[in-house]
């Protein structure tokens, strides 16, 4: 078994190199891991909406290097699994030159490690989890990690005046354990108390048994770490069962279906995320106006950070004049003051970006922007 | 206490709503002693046909009070899942009536993935809204105990349908025939009963079971997805493995004996060592060790072999 994990990728990697060398002039292939279908659709419905526009502008603007871009997607049907499967096999079929994707952070990890074997540069628009870029120095992200994240809705929570907060996590997805675990660390350090510390799996549907024994320690608001989809469903049976505090999270609620679901019972939550669609700069604004005309809805912090994605991957196929993958991952690397969307943005030594995270709000059905908190 | 008790009624109706769909499992076996694997997505594709009737007459539904939309979108989808069930027992498993039973079985787990991924090719694989046929306001909290008005709808639906399928079964013609085919088929035709009408009428009615299941259960957790009926149906399917299959108060039994003992490990698991996300598997040993020590089930009846 041994053998054939480390055979496959050095495989991979070996096929993928000769075919780089030896043509496909017509174009730069650049691969897309989304979750198109599945819990987390909306998560890659939306970055692959924002990247796929980058891409249109791009080619539109001539291309790359003399080459238009060819952005081929694989969907992985938001299963932990087929992340990794759909990633070798842009790697080694498609012959990519970079990977963009993933979004949640468990199926990032499963790339990562690929495309670091293969030596193909990986650029995450939305993983938080820390680890995803300890996996090797081919593998950014261009959004804030959840040490950070964390921090963020715990001084959040203390500047409300907040100081006993249960938490319900998701345990079977790394962003989730990891998000509650630095939430956890900075409360705690400063006076906070957790009433009660309770846990469910994704595709859970019921969560009155959790609610209750979180209802019992009378908290002042629960922190729920998970994706858009059980949140939603959290919330409906919390008010079901008389429980009125806030619902506090991160950027895995960033989804239309959060309230198309859970509706009232998301009124007065709060979430940190990447970028909020009301920010009033001119940049921003005249993205939402593409985005809208496009796709029909405002884009969400996925299709922003999508677009980042893809932009700094651009730029730095410019820097370099070269898409082989020593040189371009030394490009990327080097991105320093890029303006993106969701703001400027500064690959740090661990290839991680610093950015500040924006307060949001559920206001009578809407997401509406509350304050900025910096790195 | 207070708490201990709130949990006990969450494990009552989540235990009712497993009863629910267990019923049309074991109505099935019970008659013809084959298991329906694609009762599950019978009762996701209730979910959906609820969810497609309240889009496409939603202004006029609007205008009923939601008990009257209620009853009226629940027949509908019961009328239209039953006829399905029946076409599906017509094109897939009526032509293997003579083969072995296995045959028969895999068949049926083949009709559920065909079913599942049709779902998905129409439907999409995402999570979709779940209209709010039942309002979703506590009911009465004394005491500290909530409870909602959809969980008494289900706790009430439950019953009566369980009362409903028993005098079927039991007063009725189409029930006495029923239970002779379900004795031996062949006396049964030799006593002048049609068995094809019969078998027919077991899955028409056994679906449209399965679909007031989806629309109860979608009610309770609104949001639908073709693969929804995977994990409700399987723990139905315990449950009625559980009270003996082929029981009808059976069913019932082992779907309350594994919602409350799901509820009470969620929510007191952690003091003993057991996280939440273990609460399938306590009831999953609840089932083994039953299964070891009355393999019948807990009200099943011991059936020898005849040679």
């Amino acid at each position: 078994m041994k053998i054939r994990h480390f055979v496959l990728p050095a495989l991979a990697a070996a096929l993928g190199l000769a075919s780089c060398k030896k043509g496909d002039d017509s174009t730069i292939n650049i691969g897309e891991v989304a979750a198109l279908t599945g819990g987390t659709a909306t998560f890659g419905q939306s970055s692959h909406n924002g990247t796929q526009m980058a891409v249109d502008e791009i080619n539109a603007a001539g291309g790359l290097l003399g080459k238009q871009i060819k952005l081929i997607t694989e969907d992985d049907q938001s299963k932990q699994g087929e992340a990794g499967i759909v990633a070798k096999k842009l790697i080694s079929r498609s012959k990519v030159s970079a990977l963009l994707g993933e979004v949640a952070s468990g199926r990032s990890l499963e790339m990562a490690p690929i495309a670091q074997a293969a030596g193909v540069p990986m650029i995450s628009p939305a993983s938080t989890n820390p680890k995803v870029t300890e996996a090797g120095d081919y593998v950014f992200r261009i959004c804030f990690i959840d040490p950070f994240q964390g921090t963020v809705m715990s001084k959040f929570a203390l500047s409300k005046g907040w100081k006993k907060v249960a938490i319900l996590t998701d345990s079977k997805q790394d962003y989730s354990v990891g998000l509650t675990e630095f939430f956890k660390k900075h409360f705690t350090a400063n006076g906070g108390t957790i009433t009660g510390e309770q846990s469910y799996g994704s595709g859970d549907k019921d969560f009155k048994a959790q609610l209750t024994a979180i209802k019992a320690g009378a908290p002042d608001a629960i922190f729920a770490s998970g994706y858009y989809n059980e949140v939603a469903l959290i919330a409906v049976q919390a008010r079901e069962l008389g429980i009125t505090v806030p619902l506090l999270g991160g950027d895995g609620w960033d989804s239309p279906s959060l309230i198309e679901v859970g509706g009232k019972a998301m009124e007065g939550c709060y979430f940190s995320n990447h970028f909020s669609n009301e920010d009033t700069s001119p940049a921003i604004q005249e993205f939402v106006k593409k985005y809208e005309a496009k796709h029909g809805a405002k884009p969400d912090a996925m299709a922003a950070l999508g677009y980042d994605s893809a932009m700094i991957l651009f730029d730095a196929i410019k820097r370099a004049g070269t898409v082989e993958g020593k040189a371009l991952r030394d490009a990327i690397a080097a991105t320093k003051d890029f303006p993106g969307i969701t703001g400027k943005i500064t690959l740090d030594e661990n290839r991680n970006a610093n950015k500040p995270a924006v307060i949001l709000t559920i206001k009578d059905g809407k997401v509406v922007y509350t304050e900025t908190i910096a790195p | 206490m207070e708490q201990f008790l709130q949990q006990l009624l969450n494990g009552l109706f989540q235990g009712s709503i497993y009863a629910l769909i267990a019923l049309g499992y074991t109505m099935v076996y019970g008659v013809l002693r084959f298991i329906n694997f694609a009762h599950g997505d019978v009762f996701m594709l209730g979910a959906f046909t609820a969810l497609g009737l309240h889009k496409a007459f939603g202004p006029a539904l609007a205008s009923m009070p939601w008990p009257v939309s209620l009853i009226l979108i629940l027949l509908a989808s019961m009328a239209i899942c039953g006829a399905l069930g029946i076409i599906i027992e017509l094109l897939a498993y009526r032509p293997l009536r003579n083969r072995p039973r296995l045959n028969v079985l895999i068949t049926a787990i083949g009709v559920s993935l065909f079913i599942e991924y049709t779902a998905q090719l129409f439907f999409g694989a995402t999570q979709r809204p779940f209209p709010e046929l039942i309002p979703r306001t506590p009911v009465a909290s004394t005491g500290g105990l909530t409870i909602s008005v959809a969980q008494v709808i289900v706790l009430a639906t439950t019953i009566t349908l369980l009362i409903g399928l028993r005098i079927v079964v039991m007063k009725t013609r189409m029930g006495l025939a029923m239970r002779a085919l379900s004795l031996n088929p062949t006396a049964s035709t030799l006593m002048g009963v049609n068995n094809s009408v019969v078998i027919s009428f077991t899955f028409g009615l056994g679906s449209a079971l399965a679909a007031a299941g989806g629309i109860l259960y979608a009610s309770l957790y609104p949001s639908i997805e073709p693969f929804m009926g995977i994990q409700p149906g399987l723990k139905a399917f315990v449950a009625a493995v559980l009270g003996g299959i082929g029981n009808i108060p059976g069913a019932a039994l082992g779907g309350l004996i594994i919602g409350i003992t799901e509820t009470l490990v969620k929510g007191y698991g952690q003091h003993f060592g057991i996280p939440s996300g273990y609460s399938e598997a306590v009831a999953f040993v609840i089932l083994i060790l039953i299964l070891v020590f009355k393999p019948s089930g807990i009200l099943g009846k011991t059936e020898r072999e005849k040679v």
